[in-house]
């Protein structure tokens, strides 16, 4: 095993510890994923439950203010993820002091996914059986306790569906950011493996990403299956 | 329903919805006055706006003008809070039963409690003698998605019942359901009205529901209240076109009375067709016998329905009567004098009115 690792992959023994080694390069992925999934999908929660409250035929309908938010949360979503990693430089710094380094990527990676899930979390919660909220709505039940009760008690199963699809995508934009500063696993594929010709950083980089979308789709599912009757 | 309004009041009540341009008046004035203990039941087809109208009481739909009185409060001029507390006086069951899927049946039950002042131990007694009082009793754990139709809008009249409400009201509740589910559960109904003494207001549009379990009917036709009345008034006499048709048919005369005229079953027996609508002792045998022993009438009975509506006889017979023409006319007289109203059918036009 020793010896096939070191016949095969010299590159990434020789990459494996120190300061730029997989080791930290795995945390640093881990890090930046968990904590702006944690950020996003709080702020990607309280947006699409607003999205989807103040629509027409929402429980607290309000046009204008479902109108602005709705147009926010599309312009968000268009901006493509490496220009906005650069265009918000300035707040980036001004919010955690820097703007490179996995921390400096965290700012960028929330406000690049926060809208996204804002939307599919939106969609998540619209399919919650309106007469089920009318059931609610017709127990008495103040609005507050219809989200918390209703929307998202029924819409769980889906909310973690899409919390699974979101993650994973957010993982996508930790190697991207990576690659332009952020560090992490995809500034291991690119800066180390593909700019040094180092072929296997690359594939055990991709490897290991790989490993933990899976792992993320796993608890994913299950948790689907364990919630859904 | 003299002075003192009753617990259900609807007065004056319009609504109007806007859409795209479009102005739809789904109802249109129409007072409505529900007695403490009524089955009270809206008939009317499908877009006939009832369903807007029974949603006016808990204003899940808010009338354009009009006044909602339950429990004489004035439910349009309380705050979005007091409202809250006077809908859960007002208990509803629907269509699509509206259960929590990821709930089970106890946890359906029990959510409206959560709010109650009730301890933990109390409201498990508590959804427990109501899953006995629905016949649910093991079914306790069950998710919906395991129980069928009948089973889930069982579960949703225990949910309903579970804040104690006065009052309940049931849209389209047997809709989805088949004939024997949807008589078990009108039985269900009548016998909640019964032991809790609740007052019950259920829209439909099948004329069988009505009969089986109202005391008072409305009829609305195109957003408006077209006739009102007690059970028997509206069955055994109803005055528009479309209460007609809705008693028509529940007893199935038009389809008999269409096949007679089709067969020429009357022309062979050379005699004068009569319907006969009554309500009370009156009783087929000795009807045809005092016919013959009177006036030397043949009373052939084509159809005979009967049907017992709030314990009292409710019966539409069709009689070909052979013999001679003024005895036959000096029968018909008779049948008149009983308490029986007698209606002539000329078999060759082919629609009445």
């Amino acid at each position: 095993m020793t010896n096939f690792i070191n016949t095969y992959l010299p590159n990434v023994v020789a990459n494996w510890e120190g300061d730029n080694g997989f080791v930290v390069a795995i945390w640093q992925t881990l890090y930046m994923t968990f904590v702006s999934a944690i950020f996003a999908g709080i702020f990607g929660i309280i947006l699409g439950i607003l999205l989807v409250v103040t629509t027409d035929d929402g429980i607290t309908p309000h046009k204008n203010f479902y109108n602005v938010l709705d147009k926010l949360v599309n312009l968000f979503r268009s901006i493509p993820f490496v220009i906005l990693l650069a265009v918000i430089g300035p707040f980036t710094k001004l919010v955690v002091g820097q703007t490179i380094g996995p921390k400096g990527a965290l700012v960028p990676l929330i406000i690049g996914t926060a809208p996204f899930f804002a939307r599919q979390v939106q969609l998540a919660l619209v399919e919650v059986d309106h007469g089920v909220i009318e059931a609610a709505e017709a127990m008495g039940l103040s609005p507050m306790k219809i989200i918390f009760r209703v929307y998202l008690k029924e819409g769980l199963p889906e909310l973690i569906r899409s919390g699974t699809f979101t993650t994973i995508s957010l993982i996508g934009l930790t190697a991207m950011a990576g690659a332009v500063g952020g560090g992490g696993l995809g500034n291991m594929a690119i800066a180390v493996g593909y700019q040094r010709f180092e072929n296997d950083v690359t594939i055990v980089s991709m490897i290991f990403i790989l490993i933990l979308v899976f792992i993320i789709q796993g608890i994913g599912d299950l948790l689907v299956r364990k919630l859904e009757h | 329903m003299v002075e003192k309004g009753g617990i259900i009041q609807l007065k004056n009540i319009d609504v109007t919805f806007h859409n795209e341009g479009k102005t739809i008046e789904a109802v249109k004035n129409v007072s409505i006055n529900v007695n403490k203990g009524d089955i009270f039941g809206v008939i009317g087809y499908s877009g006939a706006g009832k369903s807007t109208l029974v949603r006016v009481i808990n204003l899940l739909q808010k009338p354009t003008s009009g006044e909602v009185i339950v429990n004489d409060k004035n439910l349009t001029k309380l705050s979005v809070k007091d409202l809250r507390k006077e809908r859960k006086n007002i208990g509803m069951i629907f269509q699509h039963f509206n259960l929590m899927r990821s709930l089970t049946v106890f946890g359906n039950i029990d959510f409206p409690l959560r709010d109650s002042k009730l301890s933990k131990q109390e409201r498990k007694e508590k959804v427990n003698k109501l899953l006995s009082l629905v016949g649910l009793e093991d079914r306790a754990n069950n998710y919906p998605s395991q129980l069928s139709g009948g089973q889930k809008q069982r579960v949703a009249i225990a949910r309903a019942l579970a804040s104690d409400p006065e009052i309940l009201i049931s849209d389209e509740a047997t809709s989805a359901l088949d004939p024997k589910t949807t008589t078990e559960i009108l039985n269900l109904l009548g016998r909640l009205n019964k032991e809790l003494g609740i007052t019950i207001v259920i829209i439909t549009h099948e004329m069988d529901a009505i009969k089986q379990i109202c005391n008072r009917v409305a009829v609305m036709e195109d957003g408006k209240l077209i006739e009102e009345g007690d059970l028997l008034t509206i069955f055994g006499s109803p005055k528009k076109k479309l209460t007609k048709d809705f008693v028509d048919t529940s007893t199935q005369i038009s389809s008999v009375l269409d096949e007679i005229k089709e067969s020429g079953i009357v022309k062979s027996l050379s005699g004068r067709l009569v319907e006969l609508n009554y309500i009370g002792n009156v009783t087929n045998e000795p009807l045809v016998v005092e016919l013959y022993k009177k006036f030397n009438v043949e009373a052939n009975i084509l159809f005979s329905n009967i049907e017992r509506l709030q314990s009292t006889t409710v019966g539409i017979m069709l009689f070909a009567l052979t013999g001679d023409d003024d005895k036959v006319s000096a029968a018909i007289e008779y049948l008149n004098s009983l308490n029986v109203n007698v209606k002539e059918i000329d078999i060759t036009e082919s629609e009445e009115d």
